[in-house]
């Protein structure tokens, strides 16, 4: 593969989610003051010394929006790990073990499902202490429940082809087969999942700093801050639209990363044509 | 339409045809490859043209440029076709919607998946020539009733009512030439129609295609890769290769007297020299009395079965579908446990069930599959299909595996260069050939081979046949051979076993069973395959009528 060979498209995501990742990672270099540092006026504009301008309690804004990226990406890419180890290997193994197993995982996962996921988050929430574990872990769950219905659907056509079937002939064990059969082969429905999931997460966890039971004060991801800045907007002050505008942007350009992505993946001819 | 130019013989006069594509091979500019080269062939009305070929040839590409249609992002580039006095491939979009559907028609190979399932039978046939506006509803229903009387279709006034589904294939494939005829089309193009039906439908499918032709004046080209079928319904045969003309005559001349060397090879396609090997004393496995129902056990699919393997034999087992003899397969390998009788292997029995046998037995059963293309994970390297039952078997690794994979892939005649290719850069008859080697790779004592050929063409087909009978002299290995193709059987097996309806109706040595006298099932099934002989579709029918006013 050759850089010339990536298309434009996956250029814009990838650098923009690259963006994204290094001021999540070198939050404390990047950003220009600290996370609760209180550095001038409420609601000061644009300037050269403050970027994006200063928050509701006098805050640079930017340095605000570089911990938030870290705090967001960090839950968002823990609870995806979590959703789409969890469910997926759940999924492989109902199709593959399939009788009460199956039965079993597929009513609870539809139990699960039949709860609105905003709901049954801010119920879990109210009564669990509200810290970054907690929420990767209730994100990850309610999400796992997604990609269990996916990957299952997927590994029930794969496992009755024949290939499956000459493995199970062949006297392979169930790792195998779902390792090595079945896990190359549902690739590239779940990379374009995996796409859609993250942004949820990011989505869902705005969703819930927003409602005030995500990350707490004085952390902020982006949700919380366009909640801490929303009274603003009655003077024109843009101030919670930042938080709001990188948040679609983020979306954006993770998708147009996965797109490329499940391009690659669904050639059959180990991409060589 | 046809009555009213009646004044010149030719129909359809494609000249210089030539059709191409655009392929994109990643990591290199866009490419056009040619298809067809220059092909030109006339058809007068009421005749009927076979287009011969293997796949690849370009036989369905020209038959459907004579609809002006190409498949696929197939373009028609040069050349003219001549419909009824004019070219059609100038004819904008408009005109060929006035085209399709009334002055040609098409029959798809598989009228399964042809059909919409969501509408009954008779909606969809009389659909044409109401569209055209050349019928009324009654008066197309009534048309569509009197062709089905003439495909002796059952219940020719309610047929129509069913749905696709609920009739068979051999069925649905009329239905599916009626509804070309439906509309009094000029020219109807036969894609493979008879291809995917069992050989006792298929006479019978042939024989329906053919009396209406013949009472409809139809003009026809009948698209096939199976000479012996095409020398049944057509006047004039074209044989195509790789998108060129290789010879076009009469029928009698290409099959009787071909003159290029191709055709040569596709009329004599089906002679392998086998000497049949004589029964051992002890069959190395044994299969007792099984009988074998799926799902809950109402509908028995093997009954009380029994049938011996020798070593380094080849027992065929012979039947249409439906006639349980994958599913004895399955009984022997494990997958679907018998409800009743034994498998005996080396003397003593194999569990029923594939989780209770030891990896030693699975070893020594191994299987082929009929879909070379699913039988291999298409993320997997051709190394590592092949490599990984010497790993899993044997705890082979690094290089002693490596080499031992080349010598397989040697053994099955191709080269050193295939070990990291993936299964979608292989063709047909190579990805069977991995699959071949994959068996072999476990050193197994039988190789269940279910219709291993029956999706490749006769000459690819012939060459693995070749093949599996030279691995069988050098690695002594027993073959259970299923198949419902009768000359597969007669050039390779040793013992023959004919099922019918989860029974086995003949079974014994090949020269005792293909010796008559014959049962009566037998007798159907060895006269239904086509032979490479003028007039023997009606000599056939002829003899199967004697048959069944005789019972």
């Amino acid at each position: 593969m050759t850089l010339r060979q990536i298309p434009f498209t996956a250029w814009v995501g990838l650098i923009l989610t690259g963006a994204f990742a290094f001021c999540a990672i070198f939050a404390p270099w990047v950003a220009p003051h600290g996370n609760g540092e209180i550095v001038g006026d409420v609601w000061e504009p644009m300037s050269a010394a403050h970027w994006l301008g200063t928050d509701n309690l006098g805050r640079d804004l930017i340095s605000r929006m570089i911990y938030g990226a870290r705090i967001t990406m960090e839950i968002a890419v823990a609870a995806t790990a979590l959703s789409f180890s969890l469910g997926s290997i759940l999924g492989f193994s109902a199709a593959v073990f399939g009788g009460w197993f199956d039965t079993l995982m597929s009513r609870f996962v539809d139990l699960l499902m039949s709860i609105p996921t905003l709901i049954f988050g801010l119920v879990v929430l109210s009564v669990l202490p509200t810290n970054a574990l907690t929420l990767i872990l209730v994100m990850g769950i309610l999400d796992s429940t997604r990609v269990y219905r996916l990957s299952r659907a997927v590994a029930v056509d794969i496992n009755v082809m024949d290939f499956v079937e000459a493995a199970k002939l062949r006297g392979e064990g169930k790792a195998w087969i779902i390792f090595r059969e079945i896990l190359p082969n549902a690739l590239s429905p779940l990379v374009a999942e995996l796409g859609v999931r993250f942004i949820f997460a990011v989505l869902f966890l705005s969703a819930l700093s927003f409602l005030g039971l995500g990350v707490q004060p004085p952390d902020s991801d982006w949700g919380g801050m366009v909640k801490e800045n929303k009274d603003g907007i009655v003077f024109g002050i843009p101030a919670a639209l930042i938080p709001a505008a990188a948040i679609a942007v983020l979306a954006i350009s993770v998708n147009l990363v996965a797109d490329w992505v499940l391009n690659r993946t669904t050639s059959l001819k180990g991409g060589r044509g | 339409m046809a009555d009213t130019k009646a004044n010149s013989g030719k129909l359809l006069d494609i000249r210089n045809l030539r059709i191409e594509a655009t392929v994109y091979p990643p990591g290199e500019a866009p490419k056009t490859i040619t298809l067809v080269h220059d092909v030109s062939l006339t058809l007068e009305k009421g005749k009927v043209l076979g287009l011969i070929g293997e796949s690849g040839a370009g036989k369905s590409t020209i038959g459907l440029s004579s609809m002006a249609y190409g498949r696929g992002g197939v373009r028609i580039t040069g050349g003219k076709v001549i419909l009824n006095g004019r070219d059609i491939l100038k004819a904008g979009a408009k005109g060929v919607r006035a085209l399709r559907g009334r002055e040609v028609c098409y029959v798809a190979q598989s009228a399964a998946a042809a059909f919409n399932p969501a509408h009954k039978l008779i909606d969809q046939v009389v659909e044409a020539a109401m569209l055209h506006g050349t019928a009324t509803r009654a008066e197309a229903e009534k048309r569509a009733v009197a062709l089905f009387k003439k495909l002796s279709l059952p219940n020719p006034e309610t047929i129509g009512e069913r749905y696709p589904h609920q009739v068979s294939g051999g069925q649905l494939q009329r239905v599916m030439t009626a509804m070309a005829l439906c509309s009094e089309p000029d020219l109807i193009v036969f894609d493979e129609p008879t291809t995917a039906l069992d050989v006792t439908t298929q006479i019978d499918v042939l024989a329906a295609i053919k009396d209406a032709i013949r009472d409809t004046h139809v003009a026809a080209l009948y698209i096939t890769h199976d000479l012996a079928v095409v020398a049944q319904v057509s006047d004039e045969i074209m044989v195509l290769r790789h998108g060129r003309l290789v010879e076009w005559g009469g029928t009698r001349q290409i099959i009787k007297e071909p003159r290029q060397e191709y055709t040569n090879a596709l009329v004599s396609v089906h002679e392998i020299e086998h000497q049949e090997q004589q029964p051992g004393t002890t069959p190395f496995l044994s299969v007792k009395n099984v009988t074998a129902a799926y799902a809950g056990g109402h509908v028995k699919v093997l009954k009380n079965v029994s049938v011996d393997i020798f070593p380094g034999q080849t027992l065929a087992v012979v039947g249409e579908s439906g006639s349980g003899k994958s599913t004895l397969a399955r009984a022997i390998t494990g997958l679907l446990p018998p409800e009743e009788g034994t498998v005996t292997f080396d003397g003593r029995p194999l569990a029923n069930r594939l989780a209770d046998r030891p990896k030693e037995d699975l070893r020594q059963l191994q299987m082929i599959y009929q879909m070379a293309d699913v039988a291999m994970n298409p993320r997997q390297t051709v190394g590592t299909i092949i490599g990984r039952p010497l790993e899993f078997y044997f705890g082979m690794k690094g290089r002693e595996r490596d080499k031992r994979v080349a010598e397989l892939l040697d053994e099955i005649e191709m080269g050193k260069g295939f070990v990291d290719r993936y299964p979608a850069e292989l063709s047909g008859g190579q990805k069977q050939r991995v699959c071949i080697a994959r068996s072999l790779a476990a050193k197994p004592k039988l190789i269940i081979c279910d219709e291993v050929t029956s999706a490749l063409d006769p000459l690819v087909a012939n060459g693995i046949l070749k093949l599996l009978l030279n691995l069988q002299q050098v690695e002594k290995v027993a073959y259970l051979f299923i198949t419902h193709d009768l000359a597969t059987v007669k050039s390779i097996a040793d013992s023959i076993a004919v099922m019918y309806r989860g029974e086995v109706v003949r079974y014994g040595p090949k020269s005792k069973v293909l010796t008559p006298p014959f049962d009566a099932y037998t007798d159907l099934l060895l006269s239904s395959v086509p032979e490479m002989e003028i007039g023997w579709l009606e000599k056939a029918i002829k003899g199967r009528r004697m048959e069944s006013a005789g019972n």
